[in-house]
């Protein structure tokens, strides 16, 4: 029935390549009308040569997709990831060949270590020019492998409806990911008859894991008897929707849960239960705890060098239980003495579930761990997070604070990378999953302004502010363009401190204060920038101003930029230092 | 310590570009590659030769398996398996005692001569790692001009019997090169 209807839309295009029958659909409509089955109606993109067929035909579908006209492709792809982590659905983007490709490239990295599901269709050069060094061509399938679930180059438009639905199976299954779909130009010319492959077999067996009950009832017993343990939840817990359980399995057993950066709102932040982020700029509390602790429950995290820091000193008095999805994290980094390769949600559940049956170990578990808790209170009263006020300056730590003040903690917050993505982190306690989108493992720089366009458009009810450095800000600003020709209400917080300040953090901690070309002072004048833009535009310099400039900024209907004038020299604690135990960590300024 | 792998893969265009890119991202080793087609021709069988630690080689198999298009990735060599090598070695092999040296090792080793000019033999031969490697040993003091080797391929057992024809095969081989090395 479909097919009937793409039949009475289609009209004959520029012959190329392949001369079938014109009453049937070419290769754009085929993959337009596979995304819109897909569930698709939001997409992120840049035109050229290689996607005009595609285009042409994105015209055609425009009451079904509304594609946004980005500025950059490294923006398409950031929101896309914006919008796949607010809404947890699959993100598109599409660009053109060459550049367009290798532009795409930073986002689909950044896709790739954050776990994060999105379809990019990357425009090709014509089949029989591929291999000769054409205009724009570039070998998308070879330099984007190492950084994608999955990529196909579609050489047969019969092939192209199939491909689409693999892809979208692929991207949000199992461990999400980004998943690469390069067209030539003449495969979106080539016609073929669109069937909506209700039943694709693929080729390939489903990798989803399901908890080995055995290895659930021993996880259960350990866990219930266990003296001194810690829930590290990182990212696993947001894909998989496992809050729910992750908290009534914490609050059934009263043990303390720290998230990682990328698990942040995964577990609410103010729960007496949290003891707040852990690893290199995490707080004491939870360092402490971990590496005091006898069982670490390590639910959907990947034991990443930022967390753990030394590997031979993590946690070295805890046995390890590792739950995550995909069976090659488990044993990567850390070899777990119990391992769970499942979906975080399920596995936690199943560990509720199986506890039931341990009622008498479990109270007296807890009556166990009484001693624990009173050690990590006086963690926590010892070493609070905190900062120095200051009546002329305006400190980064207290910009994140206000904000949340304001936004009564509700809002979706994106960042950059660097200071003030440690300080939102820190600062702005989070409650729930996917309101914090930030770049994890990749660490990009310019991640925050696209990635909230593609965030607010996912949740349009929603505050959604960006929070960046002035550094990172002017690798994307260009997307203001992008907001404000889509009147898409985003607000932006740059944090201007006239440096790359953890780069100057860094040399000023461990190079002898070597400021090796960090000075970014000269930098265009943001509110006028905005303004260019057609944003609005906010600046607080004093204290006193911050929060009446704050609120004035976040009640602006449309896109906002509110630049504040930070303290210059202001360094993020605590801080375990590369490479360094968590023993180690300097928790403030010395 | 040494494992090979055997690892099932559609036959598709740049699927065994995957298999050798995570092997170099992530910094495995790989000794040997050999690709070839099944029995059922929509997938390749991939035998790598690779070095590791216990856990190396367990990461290997298990990034492996994250490939969308791998179907089954085996470390062969926790079973009981064959594994062979071929090797075409072209040899110095002047008329006289040097062309005999040749034919009687070539014999020896139950390698075949497949190609001959008045001052060079081309030689095929196959087995196991030992009995390729103490092969081509011998002929060295002869003169190795050029040689090409397969990589591994390998297949588990089909049987632990004693007794089966594959046993008797390798245990010959075997006996090869413990004579031959205590030649050397």
């Amino acid at each position: 029935m479909i097919a009937e209807q793409l039949i009475t839309k289609t009209k004959p295009v520029p012959p190329f390549g392949v001369g079938a029958d014109e009453t049937l659909p070419r290769g754009a409509e085929v993959l337009l009308q596979a995304l819109v089955n897909e569930g698709v109606d939001t997409i992120f993109g840049y035109p050229g040569g290689a996607v005009l067929h595609i285009y042409d035909e994105l015209w055609r579908y425009r009451e079904q997709v509304t594609h946004y006209l980005v500025r950059h492709e490294q923006g398409a792809v950031h929101m896309a990831e914006g919008y796949a982590r607010a809404s947890g659905r699959v993100g598109v983007a599409l660009v053109t060949s060459g550049p367009g490709a290798t532009n795409a490239v930073t986002g689909i990295a950044n896709a790739y270590m954050d776990s994060t599901p999105i379809v990019v269709i990357t425009g090709q050069v014509p089949l029989p020019l591929i291999g000769t060094d054409a205009f724009q061509e570039v070998d998308t399938v070879g330099i984007t492998r190492p950084c994608v679930k999955h990529n196909y180059l579609v050489r047969d438009v019969r092939d192209l409806a199939g491909v689409v639905r693999e892809a979208f199976f692929l991207a949000r299954t199992g461990r999400p990911g980004p998943v690469v779909i390069d067209i030539p130009k003449d495969v979106s010319a080539a016609r073929c008859a669109y069937s909506r492959l209700d039943h694709v077999a693929f080729p390939f067996r489903e990798k989803k894991g399901r908890p080995d009950p055995t290895s659930i009832a021993r996880a259960a017993a350990e866990i219930v008897k266990s003296e001194r343990p810690v829930f590290y939840v990182g990212g696993g817990i947001v894909n998989s929707g496992a809050s729910v359980q992750l908290l009534a399995l914490a609050e059934r057993l009263q043990i303390p849960v720290t998230p990682t950066l990328m698990g942040l709102g995964g577990f609410p932040s103010a729960h007496p239960l949290c003891m707040g982020m852990l690893g290199m700029h995490g707080t004491y509390a939870a360092n402490m705890a971990v590496a005091e602790s006898d069982l670490l429950v390590a639910v959907g995290v990947r034991f990443d060098d930022r967390v753990t820091g030394k590997l031979a000193t993590f946690a070295p008095r805890a046995r390890v239980i590792h739950i995550d999805i995909d069976p090659a994290n488990i044993g990567k980094n850390v070899a777990p003495t119990l391992s769970i390769a499942a979906d975080a949600g399920e596995a936690l559940a199943a560990l509720s579930k199986e506890i039931e049956s341990h009622k008498a170990s479990t109270k007296t578990g807890i009556a166990k761990r009484a001693g624990w808790w009173e050690r990590i209170r006086g963690w926590q009263h010892e070493q609070p997070l905190r900062y120095s006020g200051s009546s002329d300056k305006i400190k980064p730590q207290s910009v994140i604070r206000e904000l949340h003040r304001l936004t009564k903690g509700r809002a979706v917050i994106t960042t950059d990378v660097g200071q003030h993505q440690m300080w939102a982190a820190q600062f702005y306690p989070f409650d729930g999953a996917r309101q914090w989108i930030t770049s994890g493992g990749l660490g990009t720089m310019g991640f925050g302004l696209p990635s909230a366009v593609g965030a607010k458009l996912a949740r349009p009810d929603e505050l959604v502010v960006a929070v960046v450095g002035d550094g990172g800000f002017q690798m994307t600003n260009q997307e203001l363009a992008t907001a404000v020709q889509y009147g898409i209400g985003v607000k932006v917080i740059v944090m201007n401190n006239g440096y790359l300040g953890m780069v100057r953090q860094w040399q000023e901690m461990f190079y002898e204060r070597t400021y090796s070309e960090v000075d970014i002072s000269v930098a265009p004048d943001f509110v006028k920038l905005a303004e260019a833009y057609g944003a609005a535009a906010f600046r607080a310099t004093t204290p006193a101003e911050l929060a009446d400039t704050l609120a004035a900024g976040l009640a602006h209907p449309g896109v906002a930029v509110i630049e504040v004038l930070v303290s210059k020299e202001e360094n993020v604690f605590p801080i375990v230092p590369a490479g360094a135990n968590s023993r180690d960590m300097i928790v403030q300024e010395p | 310590m040494r494992h090979t792998l055997s690892i099932i893969v559609a036959d598709q265009p740049g699927e065994l570009s995957r298999i050798v890119g995570l092997f170099s991202a992530r910094g495995f080793n790989i000794e040997t590659l050999s690709v070839g087609s099944t029995l059922d021709p929509r997938w390749s069988r991939v035998t790598v030769v690779t070095s590791g630690d216990d856990r190396t080689v367990e990461q290997i198999v298990k990034q492996c398996e994250r490939l969308a298009r791998v179907r089954e990735v085996r470390d062969v060599t926790s079973q009981p398996h064959v594994e062979r090598e071929m090797a075409l070695i072209d040899v110095s092999a002047t008329p006289g005692a040097a062309r005999q040296e040749v034919l009687s090792l070539v014999s020896v080793f139950r390698a075949k001569v497949v190609d001959i000019s008045h001052t060079r033999m081309l030689i095929e031969a196959s087995g196991n790692r030992e009995k390729v490697d103490a092969f081509i040993e011998m002929l060295r003091p002869l003169g190795i001009n050029d040689i090409t080797r397969s990589g591994y391929i390998a297949i588990n057992r089909v049987s632990h019997e004693e007794g089966s024809q594959e046993s008797e095969v390798e245990s010959q081989n075997e006996s090869y090169a413990a004579v031959l090395h205590s030649d050397s």
